[in-house]
């Protein structure tokens, strides 16, 4: 990890701040992010995590903070403008169109045109054949609705549309959340493919195990703040348990402003 | 290839020759519903009608003739309301527009343009056009700006314009009725000299069979070209005959339709044609409006399937927050559609103004429920993200012929309403229990 610091983040979060209401989801939060790197956010339900990384994707607009893209500022007003910087997100929700087929919501927003400015369905779905077969090589119904798909599948093609693009950061919020045992151990896979290939990627998991078999470093967060950060090698398991439940800060960590002091 | 959600259906449901015919032609089930349920119509309006009254009128050239030039403005307006219920808003206002459009159409080419010009001048149906059409595009844009900019309910929005609007179009002229129109721009509305004749309808009706034929093989080539699954040639040829026997069909229908004779006595005297004893027989062919139904239907269809806006239309209709998510600017894309309405209003204004060659206060007064109806009976779901251009024309009409042939067979003003208001929850009803099945 020694070259890592010499390196710019592909993603630097400082100070991030939002609120709703009056209730500050996210408060002075920073995290950073470099290349072939995962980073774990964990925290409990309500803890600013979904939150922090939907200004990232340009859903929210924050409060405060400013968000560098390989060391450059960078504005990130809508979701587009996320996509621009390379960064590609997969929702919890998936943010799938159910009425169209996988295809269409492979490129949404983005659609390949033929030259006459129409749009190329049949491209599109050589594209998607290709993605999907890396991914999901027994997927073959092209033309349902992704209404009609099953959880695994959907997700499936919620995946393909964050990595169709060479995303250089990719957010994943509980992308393993619908799936199987077999088809999470395809995604833990596909994490490691996408590490190696120098992206980063921000991942949002309940399930500790996962994230002490893929991430590099943990961030955690409790009430909207960022109690610390630290390399999966440096904590334990139980230790990162005392961040997300009491906030209490391990010595092998780096604390941040949410951590209780002793 | 089998997908896994048949696989709980009987063998009998998998194989049975019905389904089988349905997945090879991928012919829409609910197309054929509606295409059943209109024969059911027409044919029970014509044995009504001859068992009844002694008199079978319904299907006749001329009937079935006036019936397409009376679908034409409700049909046009129908293509855009898809658009506005598959993204989960709808557009209460149309008619109103259509009045508002019509009459300022109307002024324009009867109380402005002619002192500028002089009377009958050749650009004036031209100019009166684009000012209804510039006058609906912009009032469509207007309610669109408030609903998604604003964030105030389309209901509310359009439920106010149908208010405005129609309040506008009295007070233009003091609710005076204006006519009669430029004689141009009342061919547009269809009648004896507002129809092609016999010749170009020949010609239209052939393009459009080439044209069917060549979709169907330039379709088949590109799905060899990527090696996807091809529909069998049977299914391929099946729905050639069909589209061309369809379309040259409608093409002898049109023709069979003569002129009346004291027009054919006007034309003969006026051309120096000697009329003989049997008299002259002159096929109406196409009606205008209908031609221009036709060009907005392809347009439209062309619109929602082939285009951007139109996968973002549906996208935005199946999942809003995943398409704003997606990057989809969906304030712009629901100015875009509203103004689309308001722009497909104004047309209609000019077909029925030109019909009636007037325009008065009352004019489109109550097409929006007509409009809606035709979309929803064409499958258009209230709970968005489906519908189609072809169902809401098929809709208009199913609409147009129940209306058509209760006056035909004589039932009256408040029968017809009781009726048409039935048949539109009847046809909701079915379509929910169909969806139910479908899932």
């Amino acid at each position: 990890m020694e070259q890592q610091e010499k390196q710019t983040a592909l993603i630097d979060l400082r100070d991030i701040s939002i609120s709703f209401g009056g209730i500050k989801a996210v408060d002075q939060a920073s995290v950073d992010l470099f290349p072939g790197e995962v980073v774990a956010l964990l925290g409990h339900n309500g803890a600013g995590k979904s939150t922090l990384i939907k200004i990232l994707s340009g859903a929210y607009k924050r409060d405060a903070g400013d968000i560098y893209v390989r060391g450059e500022k960078a504005t990130i007003a809508n979701p587009r403008d996320a996509k621009d910087y390379g960064i590609e997100t997969i929702y919890q929700t998936l943010a799938l169109a159910d009425n169209v087929d996988a295809a269409a919501n492979l490129f949404l927003g983005r659609e390949m045109l033929t030259r006459w400015g129409t749009l190329d369905d049949v491209g599109m779905e050589a594209e998607a054949r290709k993605v999907m077969g890396r991914l999901n090589p027994n997927f073959q119904r092209f033309k349902d609705p992704v209404k009609q798909l099953s959880g695994g599948q959907r997700q499936s093609v919620a995946i393909a549309r964050a990595i169709l693009f060479n995303a250089r950061i990719l957010i994943m919020d509980e992308p393993t959340a619908a799936l199987g045992p077999q088809e999470t151990a395809q995604v833990g896979e596909l994490i490691k493919q996408l590490k190696k290939d120098g992206i980063g990627i921000f991942l949002i998991s309940h399930d500790i195990e996962d994230v002490f078999d893929l991430a590099d470093r943990v961030a955690v967060m409790k009430n909207g703040q960022m109690v610390g950060t630290a390399k999966t090698g440096d904590v334990t398991k139980d230790e990162v348990l005392g961040m997300i439940i009491l906030g209490k800060c391990p010595p092998g960590a780096i604390p941040g402003p949410g951590a209780i002091q002793e | 290839m089998v997908s896994p959600n048949l696989e709980h259906l009987s063998d009998d449901a998998r194989t049975g020759p019905v389904k089988r015919f349905l997945k090879a032609t991928e012919i829409d089930s609910r197309l054929l519903g509606m295409i059943g349920a209109l024969v059911l119509i027409w044919v029970g309006f014509h044995l009504y009608g001859g068992i009844v009254n002694g008199f079978a009128a319904f299907i006749t050239p001329r009937n079935l003739w006036n019936l397409s030039v009376q679908t034409s403005s409700i049909g046009i307006m129908a293509t855009g309301m898809v658009l506005v219920i598959v993204t989960r808003h709808i557009d209460l206002s149309v008619g109103s527009i259509l009045g508002f459009a019509a009459m300022m159409m109307a002024v324009t080419q009867v109380n402005i343009l002619p002192d500028i010009l002089g009377l009958g001048h050749p650009a004036i149906w031209l100019i009166a056009i684009a000012v209804g059409l510039l006058v609906g595009t912009l009032v469509g844009a207007f309610h669109g700006w408030l609903i998604a900019y604003r964030g105030i309910p389309a209901f509310i929005v359009t439920l106010g314009g149908l208010l405005v609007w129609r309040g506008a179009t009295f007070l233009i002229t003091r609710g005076e009725t204006i006519a009669p129109m430029d004689s141009t721009f009342a061919l547009l509305g269809g009648g004896p000299y507002g129809a092609v004749g016999s010749t170009w309808s020949w010609v239209l009706g052939i393009i459009a069979s080439v044209g069917v034929v060549f979709m169907l093989l330039s379709g088949r080539k590109q799905r060899k070209r990527f090696q996807f699954p091809l529909r069998p040639v049977w299914a391929d040829t099946f729905l050639g005959v069909v589209g061309c026997g369809l379309i040259l069909g409608f093409v002898m229908l049109v023709n069979a339709y003569p002129w009346p004779r004291g027009i054919v006595r006007q034309y003969a005297a006026a051309n120096n044609i000697e009329v003989p004893d049997g008299g002259l027989f002159i096929s109406h062919g196409f009606a205008i409006p209908v031609l221009i139904l036709i060009l907005v239907g392809l347009a439209m269809t062309f619109l929602t399937t082939r285009t951007r806006f139109g996968r973002y239309v549906f996208a935005i209709g199946g999942n809003p927050e995943a398409a704003e998510l997606a990057g989809i600017n969906t304030r712009w894309v629901t100015v875009k559609i509203f103004a689309l309405m308001g722009f497909l209003s104004g047309l209609s204004a000019v077909v029925a103004s030109a019909r009636l060659n007037s325009a008065s206060g009352n004019l489109g007064t109550l097409d929006e429920l007509y409009v809606i109806a035709a979309a929803v009976i064409g499958g258009t779901s209230f709970a968005g993200g489906v519908g189609t251009i072809y169902g809401a024309i098929l809709g208009a009409v199913v609409m147009q012929s129940l209306q058509a042939g209760m006056v035909l067979i004589g039932f009256d003003a408040a029968v017809q309403q009781i009726v048409v208001g039935s048949v539109l929850v009847v046809a909701v009803w079915v379509d929910t229990m169909y969806r139910k099945r479908a899932q």
